[in-house]
């Protein structure tokens, strides 16, 4: 079982690379979901259903939209050499982390037996004092019910603000008059570039 | 005719039904098994975006248009609020003042169901909004030069 946990983080690690490595986006995006569903039978051999349950309908619907959003623009690809001094400080400071993660992770506990204080006062208490017989949503809508808030919050108004920027364009697209009452741009007065792009 | 083929269409008009019943059947027993609001709320949007997909933006702009979309995200969201500020009439914020029964039913837990229901309808409705503002409204400006063109 442990031999199949560890080829599942190794083939996590290699989808990774070639998502970032590869020219093709489209091909970028599938080894981006690849990784994403290792990901969530990975949270399975851990013992969080509820992990793997968000993670695997996350993971699809980020494939769809990034899909349907990049697929129209598949042709971008990275034709110049790169950089040399950003890839040789990038490789000292990941060197430099890496040490330094080695020395900081010795003095954390094994892996796998977390110090069981607030954690096991949860696993007495929870299903008694809250009534849910799931201990994790127990924690987190009544325990820590004002984090969760503050998660909905980061996620309305990150929603909001997609909302909104996108929403700019397509707001016209009702009324048949705009075009007497505002004037939609001719094609000639667009900016060049977003001419350009869209074609 | 907008949207697949007429196989896609089909399989879509079979399961819509189930995919959406999941999705609620993950809200509701979220506090017995694993699941919640959130996996809940983004199987639902899911169900909306497979419409959409199939069928083409008018069929699934007609069920769920933008703007309710997301006036149902921002009554999610208050709701959420609301059911915390009503843990006042107990004591403090985000008390869970609903009278608890014994586990394993599908009241038992107070206020968490309550606030599985309130996340899931945000979740769905935001979801839902922000997939038609990457797909559908971002076509616009080339719709737009192809509709010039073609005049």
């Amino acid at each position: 079982m442990l031999i199949l946990f560890y080829s599942l983080l190794i083939f996590c690690v290699v989808g990774s690379i070639i998502a970032i490595e590869i020219r093709n986006i489209l091909a970028s995006v599938i080894a981006a979901g690849a990784v994403g569903m290792a990901l969530s039978i990975l949270f399975l051999f851990l013992g969080a259903p509820d992990i793997a349950i968000t993670q695997v309908v996350v993971e699809i619907i980020c494939l769809i939209v990034l899909i349907r959003s990049t697929v129209s623009l598949d042709n971008t690809s990275i034709t110049k050499h790169r950089d040399t001094f950003a890839i040789l400080s990038s490789l000292i400071f990941f060197g430099l982390f890496l040490v330094f993660a080695f020395m900081a992770f010795q003095g954390l506990p094994k892996f796998g037996e977390p110090l069981m204080r607030v954690s096991s006062y949860y696993v007495e208490n929870s299903t008694r004092q809250t009534g849910a017989s799931n201990i994790i949503m127990g924690i987190i809508l009544d325990y820590r019910a004002y984090d969760t808030l503050g998660e909905a919050t980061v996620i309305f108004t990150s929603i909001l603000g997609a909302f909104v920027v996108l929403r700019a364009k397509g707001k016209k697209r009702k009324e048949e008059f705009d075009q007497v009452k505002v004037g939609i741009p001719e094609k000639e007065d667009l900016p060049k570039a977003l001419v350009e792009a869209e074609e | 005719m907008e949207g697949m083929t007429f196989i896609v269409k089909t399989i879509t008009r079979l399961l819509i039904g189930a995919i959406f019943l999941f999705g609620i059947y993950i809200t509701f027993y979220g506090h017995l098994t694993p699941g919640g609001g959130f996996a809940g709320g983004i199987i639902i949007a899911c169900g909306y975006i497979l419409i959409t997909l199939a069928f083409g933006k008018k069929v699934s702009l007609g069920k769920l248009s933008d703007f309710w979309a997301s006036l149902i995200d921002n009554i999610g969201a208050l709701s959420f609020w609301l059911i915390g500020i009503l843990g006042y009439t107990g004591g403090y914020f985000f008390m869970n003042f609903i009278e608890k029964a014994k586990p394993f039913g599908l009241f038992s837990s107070g206020t968490i169901f309550a606030i599985n229901i309130a996340i899931c309808i945000k979740v769905a409705a935001s979801i839902f909004a922000v997939f038609l503002a990457l797909t559908i409204f971002g076509k616009f400006i080339s719709d737009m030069i192809a509709s010039e063109d073609e005049d």
